[in-house]
């Protein structure tokens, strides 16, 4: 499996992602320049976190524009995995490849801190070993994290098991009436219907080592690679 | 035509009414006149008008500075020399780190001012060819009550939080405080410390006759003409009048203009690069030209520039942001400009190195400012004058305070309330939420919390801690001693991360010069500063002279010397946190109780009793104390440290439960005062949690070092105990420290 972590310019969770797939996961990872279009024969496609084109004009609209995306695009279409974290989220929503839209947080700030999530189901690369009765201490940094989608495609999405994850308080609770950031649904991951893109506002990098005295975030990575094991 | 308007201003012949609108003295003017053998145009006197301000020159203060301690084997670069300063951490690494303040940019314009601080001590960083990795804001703000402060603080944090969470460096700390006497003028004080490889550090000179000279990074427009000078005078009514002297910022451009910089820097290409941050590039080409004992030719009409009819000195005395000035070797010019278009940055040659030490500007092909390097800067031709000062007579008052006049209040639940709550000591959590502290991967403090931020260096096994401190009501009332705590203080905290204090970069906000009362806090300040970071084997390795931080009204602010401090772990694995871990652990206070109320917060806003003097605080035993907590931390004895500081022993204990969600159990000592005691802030103490099973190795070591320690008590699981009481649920101290500045901010 080689993975592909695509830079786009203002990227800035580009180097913690290649850490975590090189250092920790030991996997294979190659960096991807947003100018080019050649996706070097990688199997999966992330892109990480930070503020592409200055999240000018709308978090993830110019990126979309950019010749790799074109390339990424025609990847998914052929059944390709592509992970999106945070703006890489914002990217693949303004893209097309999911669903929904990311909104200004409903307290209008950036806000970085350790949150839960619980996955929704383990029909999905990427919650395939999660516990889904277990929250995850995972951290978030956004001030556009506020998931949002018209009620049909929610129900949709729900019948299709597209929503992977919910945030919830730290003993697993979903509370329908507060949210973090105003998602609708608590939701903070998604999937599309061919179950090959991916996207999550939470950052699973931040939670991947002892160093940084929390290795929850490490199970989403350790579910992708088990699931592709089985596949090879 | 404004463009002819314009340049005959330009051609306008100069006289001393000039000078003095530009801020400069009469003497100067002279001198100015006898430096060049001729009346200076308009252009060159705004030359020397900026050069020679306050906020370039440092004439008011290096006569001082020269004072302060710059010497130890790890320094790689002295104070002054280079944009920031080089500490060697071992292993072909080194660290740059460096505080500069952005105050009066902030009390006109809090967003852009706060951010565009934070982007100009990170460029002073990378343009070291360093890194950044972590961090940290020193905040002072006027009273929370006040709708002003609000605003302020609210545009501050944004400020900083846009620019640098887009920048994409964490903010890992600091420290924030709010005193009347920052009403009108806020304090914004940026820290940033950076890694580079001690081969790869790049330098900021020039050098090598015919070798070109480049503007990088944004296109240069008519923000921020005359900042320097606006920072070099005071805050009034007439201020709003300066507002284009506040520059915008664009992280986006500075996260590119760090990565192309770090690019060519890697190249082994560059001569020399110098950021451009106060007075632009007349700033950057002197300087260089200066330390590499060169002159240059300047094309000004090659600059990009963001709107059309810029006039010479516009152009000189710009501070747009997110810029570089870059000498290159003659014959890689193509090189260099690959790697700026990869990144779609500007790059432009805009003139060539000479022989000879004089800077020539041209405006399409005419010459429009003549003058020598060496005349313009520090330690060259820009003046250097010696201040008088005199002691205040509240000097004295101050010392005049007793304990006795003071009653003890019959209620001491009631003062730990006010201290959990009060905005001075309550959680920063509602500040802290809006940086991000995580990216990169490196902040090993975001869940375990020490009393300096850890931030590993991937690639070893090394960390940093870093911490910025000042007390300013301490340095108040007694500017040598208070200066001296803030030193103590800082490398207490990074002594009490498990880390070895190394050196330190300062941040000294004063009010005017002029005033002889201001200036005596200032020497104050140096003497004490020295004094310590001599004791405490820290040099000082650079840092940033404020002045003028008052306002017509109000006076000036508390002197206010911020200290940065770096300190090292050579395994991040080895640093210490200040969170209790077990209930039943024995909780031990270090250093000496003493019936010393002064200069509290307890004293000062619960009684509200503003003059007294500094606490009690002796350097030696402070030392001893520091070195004790070393040698308990290398043994493994201890389970928490945690330092004692503001709010005093409760408001430490109280921090150690909250973040270990744990409580305690201790008893008070009868033989001092239970609110000097408990609230007392009484330097050179420290509270530590122990397992039983190590009790009697942390008593011998502690006695070895011979520092005075009482037992207190114990953890508890949730609630706070005092002399058998229960004061508090932990979960409800908590509510109370964690919710009181959101409230008041959002209400």
């Amino acid at each position: 499996m080689k993975f592909g972590v695509v830079i786009f310019p203002g990227s800035n969770c580009d180097e913690d992602m290649v850490h975590v797939l090189q250092d920790v996961m030991k996997q294979q990872v190659v960096k991807l320049w947003h100018k080019d279009t050649n996706l070097q024969g990688c199997d999966f496609i992330v892109l990480p976190g930070g503020f592409s084109y200055g999240d000018y004009l709308r978090s993830g609209a110019i990126a979309r524009f950019s010749p790799i995306m074109k390339s990424v695009i025609e990847h998914a279409a052929l059944g390709g995995y592509v992970l999106g974290i945070c703006n890489g989220f914002q990217i693949l929503t303004e893209s097309g490849l999911l669903p929904g839209a990311l909104l200004r947080n409903k307290d209008q700030k950036f806000v970085c801190k350790n949150i839960h999530i619980k996955a929704v189901h383990n029909n999905s690369l990427l919650t395939a070993t999660l516990d889904t009765t277990k929250p995850m201490k995972i951290p978030i940094a956004h001030a556009e994290g506020r998931y949002f989608a018209a009620e049909k495609v929610l129900n949709e999405m729900d019948r299709n098991g597209q929503i992977l994850f919910h945030y919830c308080d730290e003993n697993g609770v979903v509370h329908e009436d507060h949210t973090l950031n105003g998602s609708i649904r608590n939701i903070a991951g998604v999937m599309n219907d061919q179950r090959n893109v991916f996207g999550m506002m939470p950052h699973p990098e931040r939670a991947a080592e002892e160093a940084l005295g929390n290795v929850e975030g490490k199970a989403i990575f350790e579910s992708i690679l088990s699931m592709i094991a089985t596949k090879d | 035509m404004p463009t002819n308007k314009k340049s005959s201003v330009e051609n306008q012949i100069t006289d001393l009414d000039t000078a003095k609108k530009l801020g400069l003295l009469e003497s100067e003017y002279e001198h100015i006149r006898q430096i060049l053998g001729r009346v200076p145009n308009f252009t060159e006197l705004s030359i020397y008008a900026v050069m020679w301000s306050e906020h370039c020159s440092y004439k008011n203060s290096i006569t001082w500075l020269k004072k302060l301690p710059k010497d130890s084997p790890r320094m790689l670069a002295k104070a002054g020399e280079e944009n920031a300063g080089l500490v060697d951490i071992g292993d072909g690494l080194a660290c740059s780190f460096k505080i500069e303040s952005h105050n009066h940019p902030s009390a006109l314009e809090p967003y852009q001012g706060a951010a565009t601080g934070v982007g100009g001590i990170n460029r002073d960083i990378f343009t070291m060819g360093a890194r950044p990795i972590a961090q940290l804001n020193s905040l002072r703000f006027g009273n929370l009550k006040l709708d002003r402060t609000k605003w302020l603080v609210k545009g501050v944090v944004k400020g900083i939080g846009d620019y640098g969470n887009a920048f994409g460096i964490p903010t890992v700390g600091g420290e924030v405080y709010f005193d009347d006497c920052y009403n009108v003028n806020p304090l914004v004080n940026a820290f940033s410390a950076g890694i580079v490889r001690t081969d790869m550090v790049a330098k900021a000179t020039s050098y090598g006759a015919g070798n070109p000279v480049f503007i990088v990074g944004s296109a240069t427009g008519k923000d921020g003409i005359h900042g320097a000078a606006f920072a070099s005078k005071d805050i009034s009514e007439d201020s709003v009048n300066d507002l284009p002297a506040v520059q915008v910022g664009d992280p986006f451009q500075e996260k590119l203009l760090l990565e192309a910089s770090l690019e060519i820097i890697a190249t082994g290409h560059v001569i020399g690069i110098q950021d451009m941050g106060a007075a632009g590039i007349i700033c950057s080409t002197s300087e260089m030209s200066a330390k590499g004992e060169h002159g240059m030719d300047i094309w000004l009409d090659k600059v990009p520039m963001r709107q059309q009819n810029m006039v010479p000195f516009e152009l000189l005395l710009s501070e747009s942001q997110e810029r570089m000035l870059i000498v290159v070797k003659k014959g890689k010019e193509a090189e260099i400009q690959q790697i700026f278009d990869k990144w779609d940055l500007n790059c432009a040659q805009i003139g060539v190195v000479t022989t000879g030490d004089t800077l020539n500007f041209y405006m399409s092909d005419q010459l429009v400012a003549t003058v020598p390097a060496e005349s313009l800067v520090l330690g060259g031709g820009a003046p250097v004058y010696e201040r008088e000062y005199a002691e205040p007579a509240y000097f004295q008052e101050f010392k005049k305070f007793n304990i006795s006049q003071v009653q003890e209040p019959a209620d001491l639940t009631v003062v730990a309330s006010h201290l959990l709550k009060h905005p001075n000591i309550a959680s920063r959590k509602w500040i802290a939420e809006q940086y991000d502290s995580m990216v990169g991967t490196n902040n090993v403090s975001t869940n375990q919390p020490s009393d300096a931020a850890v931030v590993r260096v991937k690639g070893t096994d090394k960390a940093i801690s870093i911490t910025v401190d000042c007390n300013s009501r301490y340095v108040n009332a007694d500017p040598e001693e208070g200066c001296a705590i803030a030193v103590a203080e800082a490398a207490r905290n990074i002594v009490c991360s498990g880390a070895e204090p190394l050196a330190v970069t300062n941040c000294l906000n004063f009010g005017n010069p002029y005033n002889p009362e201001v200036y005596w806090q200032f020497v104050g300040a140096i003497k004490g500063m020295a004094k310590a970071c001599l004791k405490f084997g820290t040099p000082v390795t650079g840092g940033n002279v404020s002045f003028y931080n008052q306002s017509a009204d109000g006076g000036p602010v508390f002197p206010t010397p911020t200290i940065g401090m770096l300190g090292l772990l050579e395994n991040y694995r080895d640093k210490m946190t200040l969170d209790f871990k077990e209930t039943g652990d024995l909780v031990y206070l270090l250093g000496e109780s003493k019936d010393d109320i002064s200069s509290s917060e307890y004293l000062y806003s619960f009684h509200k009793v503003k003059a007294s003097p500094a606490p009690y605080f002796d350097l030696e035993k402070e030392y001893t104390l520091q070195q004790a907590i070393k040698s308990i931390i290398q043994q493994k004895a201890v389970n928490s440290v945690h330092d004692i500081s503001d709010g005093g022993l409760f408001i430490a204990l109280a921090e150690s439960a909250m973040a270990g969600n744990k409580g305690f159990a201790i008893q008070t000592d009868p033989r001092f005062r239970k609110d000097a005691f408990l609230f007392g802030e009484a330097q050179s103490r420290a509270v530590i949690s122990v397992h039983p099973d190590k009790q009697a190795i942390v008593e011998k070591l502690l006695a070895d070092h011979k520092v005075a320690f009482t037992m207190l008590g114990l953890v508890l699981s949730d609630e706070m105990k005092i002399d058998g009481t229960t004061w508090f649920k932990t979960a409800d101290a908590r509510e109370m420290h964690e919710h009181e500045l959101g409230a008041i901010l959002e209400g």
